[in-house]
């Protein structure tokens, strides 16, 4: 079975969001379904954002993360061309996007990770990949944030 | 080496084009005429009768799902032979071998040296002391980057291999030529991932001392013509090493006809435990290089300061040897000569005929490397718009075991210019009903996927 459509046709889904459709989906092979729901429904980057520069490697699959700041909030997009990467990044988004740098530094991603299961099934693989897009988040933050300082 | 090289089988748009798959068959002797996928005729192989040997291809997976196993090229399923053998081992004859002169020492070093003469047969070596058990493909490559190398590759000198290696077999020779000096040359390759003949020279040098060169490309299923290259190797007073991990269980071996100087392979792809290798040398080889591990087992006599070395085998064989897994190797390799090679390779171009005939069909699908009739029974491939993690999981979902990524051979993925792919590698088990489910659920996931 896959996530009803209307839950995995929003883009940008809140960590509680996540975590209630994970808990309802129950097993990984479903939320696994869900996750590539969820990532072909994420937006995509422009394709001039797809580069060397914006690419993190230690991937299995090829992914570009780039981040802005608006407000003082972090502007996170990111893509990868698999869509069950998608839906992590999709994770990644409700967890750092629209954060402050402060707030995103500050965030125990390991907690959020462990909320939704996935340290127990993400192959060792895909989470080295998942902690190379979470240190570049986390270097951008830390970059703006002694910008903002300045 | 051609960078340019697209190493594309097929390049299927839509439908089943049989007439632009000519690329496929250019030097068929004209017997397998294009035509409808039809299932392989009946071979002297009983396929159902092998089936019911591997008790992990009769039970349900986890999730409920019968298991179609198409990753063998990664590691081969174990058929009951090879575990009752170990088993037997283990309860009835187990104690360490070559040491005590117990009755079991004497049953259990009879049932090694047994295992060392049922390989030597296996690859039609000389003698049997040129059967040496390593911990696998592996460990044999880097047994003899450590000796043979480092005691005769210099400065200057060129080791020759290609773009087709697995890493084993790569990057011992990258550690050999950075620690000595040494120029690591690649043989150029055709377009469709085949050893270019006609350009072998350009790394076959007379500086050349070393060919390392697979029998069988894990990525690619490429053959290359190894009796061909060692001859070449041979003529320029180059030693050459044979990687024949994955060309073992679709090819019978011959290492005297093909007059290798050096040939691995590990027990874990031809249905035998893993932990356990053979890497075979010519005699005279093996007398001249120096030992690699120390240890036990591989003296003859040792002084406080100084030790005298054992006749090989013994020599490279330091420590106790993974026991219960030489005997299951000897029992594998006794199973598969037991089914006949006429029959088993039959059976493999069947099977690598029908999956590249069928992978067709699949819009969006690439196959790489070369021609069924030029291929053992494997094929890697990528799907348009669809990643190979994904493909993975939707294939693993169904039952269906297949592995994606690079294989351990980022080289040749980048002269592919792919980052990953997906590969269907496949074994004496198999049938066509296995390459039907696999091209089913690939034509599920590219809907999966939106893409149909």
């Amino acid at each position: 079975m896959s996530a009803s459509p209307d839950t995995a046709a929003s883009p940008v889904m809140t960590l509680d969001e996540l975590r209630e459709e994970f808990e309802f989906l129950g097993n990984w092979e479903d939320q696994c379904e869900f996750l590539i729901d969820v990532g072909m429904d994420l937006p995509k980057l422009p394709a001039e954002d797809k580069n060397e520069q914006t690419r993190v490697h230690g991937c299995q699959s090829l992914v570009w993360l780039t981040v802005d700041e608006a407000d003082g909030r972090l502007k996170i997009s990111a893509e990868s061309d698999a869509m069950i990467v998608n839906g992590l990044i999709a994770v990644l988004l409700a967890t750092f996007d629209r954060q402050t740098p402060e707030d995103a530094l500050a965030v125990d991603v390991e907690e959020v990770f462990s909320s939704l299961g996935l340290d127990e099934h993400l192959s060792s693989a895909r989470k080295s990949g998942l902690s190379g897009m979470v240190q570049r988040i986390r270097g951008e933050a830390a970059r703006l944030r002694v910008e903002d300082a300045e | 080496m051609n960078h340019d090289a697209t190493l594309t089988t097929s390049q299927a748009s839509g439908g089943r084009q049989p007439s632009e798959s000519n690329s496929r068959t250019p030097h068929a002797p004209g017997a397998d005429a294009p035509g409808s996928p039809t299932p392989p005729p009946p071979t002297p192989l009983d396929v159902d009768a092998i089936r019911a040997q591997f008790p992990i291809l009769c039970k349900p997976l986890p999730n409920g799902k019968t298991l179609t196993y198409l990753d063998s090229g990664a590691t081969a399923q174990k058929p009951t032979v090879v575990l009752d053998a170990m088993r037997d081992c283990f309860e009835t004859y187990y104690s360490n071998v070559h040491r005590g002169k117990s009755t079991l020492g004497r049953l259990v070093t009879k049932a090694v040296e047994a295992s060392r003469e049922d390989c030597r047969r296996f690859l039609n070596a000389a003698d049997v002391s040129e059967i040496l058990f390593t911990a696998g493909t592996t460990a044999g490559l880097n047994l003899v980057a450590q000796t043979w190398g480092r005691a005769n590759i210099c400065e200057g000198d060129v080791i020759a291999t290609t773009v087709l290696e697995h890493h084993a077999n790569l990057v011992p020779w990258q550690m050999l030529a950075k620690e000595t000096g040494a120029e690591l040359r690649f043989l150029p390759l055709t377009d469709d991932g085949r050893v270019d003949m006609d350009r072998v020279d350009e790394a076959l040098t007379d500086r050349c001392k070393l060919l390392a060169i697979t029998a069988c490309s894990n990525v690619l299923g490429t053959l290359p013509d190894v009796k061909a290259l060692c001859d070449a190797a041979r003529a320029v007073g180059a030693v050459s090493v044979v990687d024949a991990a994955q060309f073992v269980p679709h090819r019978r071996t011959d290492v005297r006809a093909w007059g290798c100087d050096f040939l691995v392979f590990g027990a874990h792809k031809l249905y035998g435990p893993t932990g356990v290798g053979v890497l075979y040398g010519k005699r005279e080889l093996l007398d001249a290089m120096p030992p690699w591990q120390g240890g036990g087992n591989m003296i003859s006599r040792v002084f406080a300061d100084r030790s005298e070395w054992a006749e090989p085998p013994a020599k490279f064989e330091a420590g106790t040897p993974p026991i219960g897994e030489i005997v299951g190797l000897g029992a594998a390799v006794r199973w598969v000569e037991d089914l006949g090679w006429e029959a088993l390779e039959a059976h493999d171009r069947e099977l690598a005929a029908y999956l590249l005939e069928r992978l067709e069909e699949v819009p969006g699908l690439t196959v790489y490397g070369p021609a069924a009739n030029e291929r053992a029974a494997l094929a890697s491939f990528t799907v348009d718009g669809a990643a190979a993690e994904d493909l993975n999981f939707l294939l693993d979902k169904r039952g269906i075991a297949v592995r994606h990524g690079h294989h351990c051979t980022m080289p040749l993925h980048d002269l592919l210019g792919v980052p990953a792919t997906t590969r269907a590698s496949l074994g004496v088990y198999n049938r066509a009903a296995d390459v039907d489910e696999l091209i089913e659920a690939l034509l599920a996931a590219r809907i999966r996927l939106r893409l149909a």
